[in-house]
């Protein structure tokens, strides 16, 4: 047997935007050698899918400093990658529905917390609300507004990325699945499901909803439940709307999200999501999701309710029980770091994501705390 | 180009209908569809929403979807495949968003 | 137990005539039509208050015209028809469809798919210009609503639709400035084996020749496009092509009707999750189904007519009996084996006579590689031609759909129908593959805008 091997100071499995970023930082950063692993093509899944949010509010407070760090990224990512990801810093706005007053009071607990953590937002409610934002339908009682975040275009980011990364000499493998990956000595093997090998003395694994069949041959297996948000687009319509919005509820259903792209399409998304298979590669939108969806946005947005939708697709990401990911070393294995299970929120902090964890990897430390995504706490739950 | 686009070769007698296309009265046909209406009074339906030039349609089967004008109050309406009615009014540019935010 | 439901989307030939099968199976099918009346494209009917007889608008198939239009009336009251109405999806054995803002879910034992065709196009300098319509839309302007796109036209491209459409025009007393073909009188020669498996169909084509000759109109074969000429506000002003001998001619137009035969609407199917395999001679990927129209899907699925594989209209009456005999079969219904092989043998017919026009009016694929950078290859997203080359160039981008998602060809509101084949072969000539492999638009719903005001109560 005489596969070509190729030889890294660092081997990333799984090319969406966490890989792509990290394969860049680590390059351009730290200078490291850096193979890049994708078993479809790049940025095609999650990272490809997905709404386009560069959302800050709404994580957990402990999340806020890796999503500030990601937002100066996104700032500059047009300069440091040579190419146009469409960052909008429009403003982001989550708002809230006077059935759930409750709501406001949470929203301006989080904002004193946030604004001690870098990020500052300002609660509207009523005819201020109203005033600057006319869109919004009756139920809606206040939001939260931050002016520092907006929307990017996800089909151009990762890709943007890994292009980058490449050009730093950074080596790029399309349609190759790693199918087995074990540590021999200082190494590890990555084995294609074609039989190609790779090699190297640092594993990084941003295998995103795929990533259990990798920690687990590690002995850190991790549930990880594959689901498919609901997406739709309208078709061009003037750009009026500056922000991305959001609902801020414990419903499901509620959860509606929009936002405008320059040339004018709304994105929409949110609403109830689809039960996905990984496995398969491919997700598809059940119709009644949709329309449950678009009722959702009239409530939110009425005078929405004369556009059209021109097309609507989906993802897959893979979810932790606890809705957080999995972002730090292994637990078992010396040279090995997970960075995966970003849920329904890792686009924004994607970047950052892929900095830290090439800082982590090139210098042994990070000055992000990632006490809470431990690959062995849910183990230890 | 006031002149219209489309020539009438048959069904001429058919009764009149009137709608306002911008504000401007025009005649048209019963039966007629409204890009008939429109394209038959005028040489364009819509202004191109990504470059300076103007839309007439193109496939007049509810294909290709370029022949969308609006109506007064903002809605939608597919020219090749909406029957023209008596009284109609429509827009060939796209009124400004009525939810636009101010902030 | 109650009867299986038959669903049959498409009103057109292809449709009437399964919903005929499936009635006189003892069943009440669903037909569910877009438009506003019952005929599909070739029997299009005109509105209530239009005079014109059959002959008029029909030619040569007015008796078939009659014939499908009296069949589908005779149906009426044992069908359940639902007019004007849209199939947006389908999935999980449910059609989805939506009227104004009605909406409907409604399961099926067995789908049968008569979705028809619209015109197959190749871009060109110019054709974003009011004023340029595709050959099909001039005939709906003839048919449906007796008007003539402009007052002196142009009939650019290939396929026997180009000879029907541009002497219905002069027949009707439009003024046709010229009609210009893209394939070579060779390529005619060459295919008429096959053409004759319909030797009065090949003789109607010789004679619509005959005829725009006979009115003086100029007729010319194997040009080149070169430029629609005129301006991006006012529309057209000419047409210019490049001749055989490497000369250039302009012909002074206000309107141009154009198109390279049909593709069959398809993305139904796609979205039933039918496979697709690639065709070699017509180069586009279609449906793969039986010789009965059975598909390859995972729910009970029968596609028929122009919807399958374009194959005229008489071919759709008879693939639209044979595609509710196979249904009806898989249902467990008695049928007329006899019919089934009648049906076959006449489908089989078409089949190669199909062939023989497609070898006689080739696809001009060649065209893509000689675009100019600035022509618009997307009409909606307005996205040049050069725009694809660039992004492949800048991204390694080397499929389509890849292609799309970072330079929106084919992302707009008419879901890549008129760019979709032109990208595909833009992509593979600047890429240097064969256009097998950069693939075809994925079909994704709505397959026509669906109003956000949908579900909500009237
Ligand atoms: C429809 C949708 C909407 C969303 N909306 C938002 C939003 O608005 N805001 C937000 O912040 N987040 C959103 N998310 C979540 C966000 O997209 C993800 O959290 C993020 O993109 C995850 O990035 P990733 O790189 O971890 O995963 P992915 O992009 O899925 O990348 C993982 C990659 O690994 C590859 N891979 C897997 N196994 C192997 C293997 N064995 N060998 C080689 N390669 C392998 C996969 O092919 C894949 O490309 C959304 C997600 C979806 C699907
Ligand atoms: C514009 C045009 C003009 C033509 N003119 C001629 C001609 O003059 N002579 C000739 O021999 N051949 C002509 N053809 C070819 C001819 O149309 C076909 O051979 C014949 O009509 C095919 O019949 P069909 O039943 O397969 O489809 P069609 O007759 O096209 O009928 C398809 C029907 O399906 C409906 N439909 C499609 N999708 C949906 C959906 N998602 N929801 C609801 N309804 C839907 C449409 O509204 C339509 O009524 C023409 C084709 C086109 C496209
Ligand atoms: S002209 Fe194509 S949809 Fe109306």
């Amino acid at each position: 047997m005489s596969n070509p091997v190729t030889h890294s100071d660092v081997l990333i499995i799984g090319g969406g935007l966490m890989g792509s970023s990290a394969a860049f930082f680590l390059r351009h950063t730290h200078g490291k050698s850096v193979t890049l692993i994708e078993s479809d093509l790049v940025g095609r899944q999650a990272s490809g899918t997905n709404f386009g949010n560069v959302r800050r509010q709404g994580r957990p407070i402990h999340q806020l400093h890796l999503a500030n760090r990601s937002l100066e990224i996104w700032r500059k990512a047009n300069e440091l990658l040579g190419a146009d990801v469409e960052y909008l810093q429009s403003g982001h706005i989550r708002v809230c529905y006077r059935e759930r007053p409750e709501n406001i009071g949470k929203m301006e607990e989080y904002a004193v917390e946030a604004r001690q953590n870098g990020l500052d937002l300002e609660i509207l409610t009523g005819n201020a609300l109203r005033d600057r934002f006319p869109f919004f339908g009756t139920d809606v009682v206040a939001g939260s507004y931050s002016a520092m975040d907006g929307h990017a275009n996800p089909r151009l980011a990762a890709p943007a990325f890994a292009r980058a990364a490449q050009k730093l000499g950074a080596q790029v493998f399309e349609n190759t699945r790693i199918g087995h990956v074990t540590k021999v000595g200082t190494d590890f093997i990555a084995t294609a499901k074609d039989g190609r090998v790779f090699k190297a003395p640092v594993l990084l694994i941003t295998a995103g909803a795929w990533a259990g069949e990798l920690s687990a041959q590690f002995g850190e297996p991790v549930k990880l439940t594959a689901r498919s948000p609901t997406m739709s687009v309208t078709e061009p319509v003037p750009y009026a709307i500056a922000p991305a919005v959001g609902v801020m509820t414990p419903l499901e259903v509620e959860t509606v999200y929009f936002r405008q792209v320059a040339r004018g399409n709304i994105v929409l998304g949110g609403s109830t999501r689809a039960p996905a298979v990984a496995e398969t590669y491919r997700s598809f939108v059940k119709p009644q999701n949709t329309l449950t969806q678009l009722q959702q946005l009239r409530r939110l947005a009425p005078a929405l309710a004369r556009l059209n939708i021109i097309r609507v697709w989906t993802g897959i990401e893979g979810y932790m029980d606890d809705s957080l990911p999995v972002m730090g070393p292994s637990a078992t294995t010396s040279g090995l770091f997970y960075a995966f299970g970003f849920s329904g929120s890792g686009f924004q902090i994607g970047p950052g994501v892929g900095q830290t964890m090439a800082e982590l990897i090139a210098t042994g430390a990070t000055g992000i705390d990632l006490s809470h995504y431990r690959v062995e706490r849910m183990k230890a739950g | 180009m006031s002149q219209g686009r489309f020539v009438r070769l048959a069904e001429r007698d058919r009764s009149p209908i009137h709608i306002t296309i911008d504000g401007t009265r025009v005649q048209a046909m019963e039966g007629d569809t409204l890009m008939v209406a429109m394209l038959t009074a005028g040489g364009t339906l819509r202004q191109s929403e990504f470059t300076d030039g103007n839309r007439a349609g193109f496939c007049l089967m509810g294909a290709c979807q370029d022949c969308w004008v609006w109506t007064d109050s903002g809605h939608r309406l597919r020219a090749c495949s909406t029957i023209a009615e008596d009284g109609m009014s429509v827009t060939t540019s796209q009124p400004g968003a009525s939810w636009a935010n101010h902030g | 137990m109650g009867q299986p439901r038959v669903i049959i989307v498409g009103a057109g030939p292809a449709g009437v005539r399964a919903a005929e099968t499936i009635v006189a199976a003892g069943l009440t099918p669903i037909v569910i039509d877009e438009g506003r009346r019952a005929g599909g494209q070739i029997y299009r009917r005109q509105p209530e208050n239009f005079r014109r007889a059959y002959t008029d608008l029909y030619g040569t198939e007015a008796p078939r015209a009659k014939s499908v239009h009296d069949g589908f009336d005779a149906l009426r009251d044992r069908i359940d028809y639902r007019a004007e109405t849209l199939v947006w999806n389908i999935a999980d054995g449910h059609v989805w469809t939506a009227s104004g803002t009605a909406q409907e879910a409604i399961p099926y034992d067995a789908l049968i798919l008569c979705t028809g065709a619209t015109d197959r196009l190749m871009p060109m300098a110019g054709w974003d210009l009011p004023g340029t319509y595709s050959l099909g839309g001039s005939q709906v302007a003839l048919k449906a609503q007796a008007v003539s796109i402009g007052s002196q036209v142009v009939f650019l491209g290939t396929g026997p639709l180009l000879y029907l459409v541009s002497s219905q025009y002069i027949k009707a007393g439009a003024k046709v400035a010229a009609v210009l073909d893209t394939s070579s009188f060779t390529a005619r020669i060459t295919a008429l084996p096959d053409l004759l498996a319909l030797p009065s169909v090949l003789w109607n084509g010789i004679a619509l020749t005959r005829a725009i000759k006979a009115a003086g109109v100029p007729l010319l074969t194997g040009v080149t496009p070169v430029a629609i000429s005129g301006d991006a506000r006012t529309g057209v002003t000419g047409v210019t092509v490049r001749l055989g001998d490497g000369s250039e001619r302009h012909f002074a137009a206000d309107a141009v009707a154009m198109g390279y035969h049909l593709r069959p609407e398809t993305q139904l199917a796609d979205l039933a999750r039918c496979t697709f395999a690639f065709d070699e001679l017509t180069r586009q990927y279609l449906p793969v189904r039986d010789p009965d129209g059975r598909a390859d899907a995972p729910t009970p699925l029968y596609l028929a007519g122009d919807g399958a594989r374009v194959l005229g209209a008489r071919s759709a009456e008879a693939s639209g009996k044979l595609a509710a005999l196979a249904a009806l079969s898989d249902l467990g219904q008695p049928v007329d084996q006899g019919a089934i092989i009648m049906l076959r043998r006449e489908v089989g017919r078409y089949g190669r006579f199909a062939r023989g026009l497609a070898k006689a009016f080739p696809w001009p694929h060649q065209q893509a590689a000689a675009l100019s950078d600035d022509t618009i290859l997307c009409r909606c997203e307005c996205v040049t031609v050069g725009d694809v080359r660039r992004t492949m160039d800048v991204t390694g981008a080397a499929e389509t759909n890849r292609t799309k998602a970072f330079s929106r060809v084919g992302m707009g509101r008419c879901q890549g129908r008129y760019c979709g084949h032109a990208a595909a072969e833009v992509i593979a000539a600047h890429g240097e593959f064969p256009v097998a492999d950069a693939g075809r638009l994925r079909g994704q719903a709505p397959v026509k805008p669906l109003p956000i005001a949908i579900g909500e109560a009237e």
